[in-house]
């Protein structure tokens, strides 16, 4: 894909897409609140699977001091910080804590 | 378009593929809701941002083209463009003719003028 | 039915911003965005922007989600693709603001007092005044809104300054842990968020399906992920939707 299609892209983007939203929302809006909540749930799930994504990314592909940490090591916080969430009452809080704390306890064990 | 943020600089690049592609939803929200004008000053200089960046990915496209494109001579890149911009106006502002005359201008100015 | 002070119509602006700042600060979002970004600005540090840098996004973007796409891509990726993260990242402040608007209209009311209100929309500003809006009178709610807003962009700005610099200043094993913030906090806020079926999915899909199409080296891995991942969601979530209609 970026074998120079990015000019391409770039054109759809720049030049379709500003005067075009405004006829799909006229579309969207003059055919009712079923097509919107479609497309909302639609979109909702694209950029649910984004974040997502991100943070695949920064795991696997970490920054700085993270990087000396284990793979293993950083792979393990992130589930017992899941694991935690789910078990605590669904608190963010608990997981991010239990994450942290799985994730200094590999680096002492472990090194990094 | 392979224009990473070393081109351009982290402010720049905050600002266009930052700041821009998240405030048009906002903006969309408001404007949805009739809170915002259609023709108000904000969608106008959102217009005019959209347009400018456009001219700018075309200006890139023709001046700074690459593979197959660069083996043409800059002088007729941008001739076939000029003469394509012509005949559209000519042609009573015809997509279809503006495109084709480009498109054979940049065909002859390539075989006319072949390094 | 007697009014207090601080309900009176026609308290000066000046005063009801300050409630709204006073809101922001008695708000439980004051501590979670400080903490987020906390980790945010230590992502910014490890990824070699400048502090001012990271206040600048924090001022013009102002979501979290977006700003650690920016900072984690902004040096590898194209231009291009970047946008097109942030972009699908955002879509959610179309129905906010939407939402928001209605609230804020008034009578004489000019369009462009609603532009600051609007950027300042985020999920903590918009939860926090849409639940503490509906007690104002309408001539002050504008003005309400941009003090809960600013105090918490403010709450997000120290937060980052903090993050920033400890990581320039802590030894190896506390770097490493607040950079992992960013990615806990994430992955928790999206699981605590995620209702149904779909977001769930969504999310999941998206772990998986991401590091897979990073692999592929093709570019754009970020949309590609989402849209790929988020369509699959999408389309499970229909079929199981039909499903449920067909058996009563």
């Amino acid at each position: 894909m970026t074998f120079g299609m990015e000019p391409y892209l770039a054109l759809i983007l720049l030049g379709f897409l500003p005067s075009e939203i405004w006829r799909w929302l006229g579309i969207v809006l003059g055919r009712g609140l079923d097509e919107q909540s479609e497309i909302i749930l639609w979109v909702r799930g694209v950029a649910t699977a984004l974040i997502a994504a991100v943070v695949a990314r920064i795991v696997l592909i970490p920054p700085g001091a993270l990087a000396s940490v284990p793979l293993s090591v950083r792979l393990a916080a992130i589930c017992g910080g899941f694991l935690a969430f789910l078990l605590i009452r669904r608190s963010a809080f608990a997981g991010v804590l239990a994450g942290e704390a799985v994730l200094i306890a590999g680096i002492l064990a472990f090194g990094g | 378009m392979t224009a990473t943020m070393a081109d351009i600089g982290p402010v720049l690049a905050l600002i266009l593929v930052g700041f821009l592609p998240n405030e048009v939803w906002r903006l969309l929200g408001l404007v949805l809701v009739r809170g915002l004008d259609e023709k108000s000053q904000a969608i106008i200089w959102v217009r005019a941002v959209a347009t400018a960046m456009l001219a700018g990915v075309l200006a890139q496209l023709v001046l700074a083209s690459s593979g197959a494109l660069a083996t043409i001579p800059l002088g007729v890149r941008i001739g076939a463009a000029g003469l394509g911009f012509v005949a559209f106006l000519i042609a009573r502002r015809s997509v279809f003719v503006g495109v084709v005359t480009g498109e054979a201008a940049v065909m002859m100015g390539a075989y006319a003028f072949a390094p | 039915m007697s009014i207090g002070p601080s309900e009176h119509p026609n308290r000066a602006p000046g005063k009801v911003f300050a409630d709204g700042m006073v809101a922001a600060l008695r708000s439980v979002f004051f501590y979670v965005l400080l903490g987020n970004y906390v980790g945010i600005g230590a992502l910014a540090y490890e990824f070699g922007f400048s502090l001012g840098w990271m206040v600048l996004s924090t001022l013009l973007v102002w979501a979290a989600p977006a700003q650690v796409i920016l900072i984690s891509t902004l040096g590898t990726a194209t231009l291009v693709e970047v946008a097109l993260a942030v972009t699908l990242s955002s879509v959610r402040f179309l129905p906010m603001v939407a939402a928001l608007v209605p609230m804020l209209r008034r009578e004489g009311g000019r369009q462009r007092d609603l532009l600051l209100p609007m950027h300042l929309t985020a999920i903590s500003v918009w939860v926090e005044g849409m639940r503490l809006l509906p007690a104002r009178p309408r001539e002050q709610r504008v003005a309400f809104y941009n003090g809960l807003g600013v105090g918490l962009i403010m709450a997000a700005i120290i937060g980052s300054a903090i993050g920033f610099y400890l990581a320039a200043r802590l030894p190896p094993l506390f770097a490493a842990t607040l950079l992992f913030f960013t990615p806990l906090a994430l992955l928790m806020s999206s699981a605590r968020n995620s209702r149904t079926l779909l977001d769930g999915l969504a999310f999941g899909l998206g772990l998986v399906v991401g590091p897979i199409v990073a692999a592929q080296k093709i570019g754009l891995d970020l949309m590609w992920t989402g849209l790929i991942a988020g369509t699959i969601a999408y389309v499970v979530h229909r079929v199981r939707e039909a499903k449920a209609k067909v058996t009563p």
